[in-house]
């Protein structure tokens, strides 16, 4: 999607400044998914493969009420499902609006390597630029939620943008556009974490939920869709939402100290071995009454 | 008397890599050289530009798996080929304790290293585990999206492992090329030509030297 409106504020695989880097003043926006009042309609599904005009996708019916099994390159919103049995034997029918969380710190741009593939415009959404992805997958392995997926085709990964079309155009997501039962919301990030938090003390004061709270995990630095859920001290129920994900430590590991590790060993080598050469210079053997090699007759 | 393929060229000089050998090494050293540029360019943003270089960054990730396909098979030729002479022995052992005589470019108080110096060894030995390493986490980079969701440890263990094995690499190749191209003179038209002159031979394989000259009366 190319966003002539919408001002970048990370790049991936980038050397040098970024160039909308705290130059906007802009809120972050931000969805909100009470799942609480989730009827699993699949509307939001629908709308997303409309507003989108991906081709339509075969579903698979697993005995639940959930599409498929997991999203594809062409499938970004999906209603997972769970019946969750209760401590006191009664069922709860569980469903979560899963989709790209649009991390604060995304781990998927941590990780890729292509030079502006992935970048995060100042509104806090996180972006895939196809023309530029290269295919490789590493976002794949740097997302802690499962979401980016590959195109077998052509080779490149798609997910949820946001509807970054949509926003800025100051039009709310096809989704939120298409629930029926007000269970999306779509503002400012903070708008939103009010709206979460009164509404999951109405759940724990009004509705017995105790555990009821709302779902922003620090770990990637909170996310671009917060959830409010009944017991939100086991977001795994909610089709496996982790409890606190984070980006991997190994993604970690592998961008920050084993590549400034690297980059010295590296560059230390080439300077020691010119060094070297200066001091020592090459070996030299007698010769003797021998010609060199490669002057034979 | 040797298992070596070497015999007596004209002019003091001996055979000292075959054709099938090196024609292996080069095929293992361009394929190395791709790999080496594109999977840099994926490692740091600063290198991207070698992809672009090499057609794209699409197509770099596209033939980067291929070519170390192609690396692979070459470096397990050259096991081979060679592995049978590239155990350490307590000439070795000795050779590689020492070493600070042979960076100083003072060999004559070295031990008569054969064949393969200790050095050679190490390099052979480093580069036969690291395509080992880069093989098989390079599978899973490649394939990485049919990976289940529960297999995930993989894809972690990957993006790990695949550049340490590949910086491991890089550094011996550093200074195997330092040595074949600059340091010991004689020993990069080995590789091309095949032969290298006896005082080479003397001078840097001293057992492997005695082992050719008492197995040979031809010599001039």
């Amino acid at each position: 999607m190319s966003q002539a409106t919408l001002r970048i504020q990370k790049i991936s695989g980038h050397a040098g400044t970024v160039p909308g880097e705290d130059t906007q003043r802009t809120e972050t926006l931000c969805k909100l998914v009470d799942t609480t009042t989730c009827i699993g309609c699949k509307a939001c599904e629908v709308a997303c493969v409309e507003w989108n005009d991906m081709p339509f996708s075969q579903t698979t019916f697993e005995n639940t009420y959930q599409t498929m099994p997991d999203t594809r390159w062409n499938y970004w919103n999906l209603i997972l499902f769970n019946e969750h049995e209760q401590a006191d034997g009664s069922l709860q029918w569980l469903m979560r609006k899963h989709q790209c969380m649009h991390c604060a710190e995304p781990g998927c741009l941590e990780a890729c390597p292509a030079d502006g593939a992935i970048v995060q415009y100042t509104n806090g959404v996180v972006d895939f630029q196809q023309d530029h992805c290269i295919g490789c997958g590493y976002c794949i392995t740097g997302c802690p939620f499962n979401i980016p997926k590959l195109n077998s085709v052509t080779k490149r990964v798609y997910k949820c943008t946001l509807c970054t079309d949509r926003i800025s155009e100051g039009l709310e997501p096809a989704c939120i556009k298409s629930c029926p039962t007000g269970c999306l919301h779509f503002g400012t990030k903070d708008d939103m974490k009010n709206l979460a938090n009164q509404r999951a003390k109405q759940l724990r004061d009004q509705y017995g939920f105790a555990n009821a709270g709302v779902y922003d995990p620090p770990g990637v630095g909170g996310t671009g869709v917060i959830y409010v859920l009944h017991d939100a001290t086991k977001p795994e129920l909610y089709g496996g939402l982790p409890s606190n994900p984070r980006i991997p430590i190994a993604v970690k590991l592998w961008k920050h100290p084993l590549k400034w590790l690297g980059n010295f060993a590296l560059i230390g080598g080439l300077v020691g071995l010119f060094a070297h050469y200066l001091r020592f210079g090459p070996k030299a053997h007698e010769e003797e009454d021998i010609p060199p090699t490669g002057a034979r007759p | 008397m040797t298992d070596h393929p070497e015999r007596l060229a004209p002019h003091h000089h001996v055979l000292r890599y075959t054709f099938a050998e090196r024609l292996n090494h080069w095929i293992a050293a361009g394929s190395y050289l791709y790999l080496l540029a594109t999977g840099l360019a994926f490692w740091s943003p600063w290198l991207f530009w070698m992809a672009v270089v090499l057609g794209g960054g699409q197509i770099s990730r596209q033939l980067h798996p291929w070519v170390g396909l192609l690396f692979a098979g070459s470096v397990f030729y050259m096991y081979a080929l060679w592995a049978g002479q590239m155990g350490f022995d307590a000439v070795d052992r000795e050779w590689w304790s020492n070493l600070r005589y042979y960076i100083t470019n003072q060999d004559d108080k070295m031990p008569p290293a054969g064949r393969y110096n200790a050095g050679q060894k190490m390099l052979f030995w480093s580069f036969f585990y690291g395509a080992i390493v880069l093989l098989l986490t390079g599978l899973v980079l490649w394939f990485t999206d049919y990976l289940p969701w529960s297999l995930r440890w993989l894809r972690y263990l990957a993006v790990l492992l695949h550049p340490i094995a590949a910086l491991v690499t890089i550094g011996n190749f550093f200074i195997h090329v330092y040595m074949g191209v600059f340091a010991e003179r004689g020993a990069f038209g080995s590789v091309i030509r095949g032969d290298v002159s006896l005082a080479f031979a003397k001078r840097y394989h001293p057992g492997w030297y005695q082992e050719i000259v008492g197995s040979s009366d031809d010599r001039k």
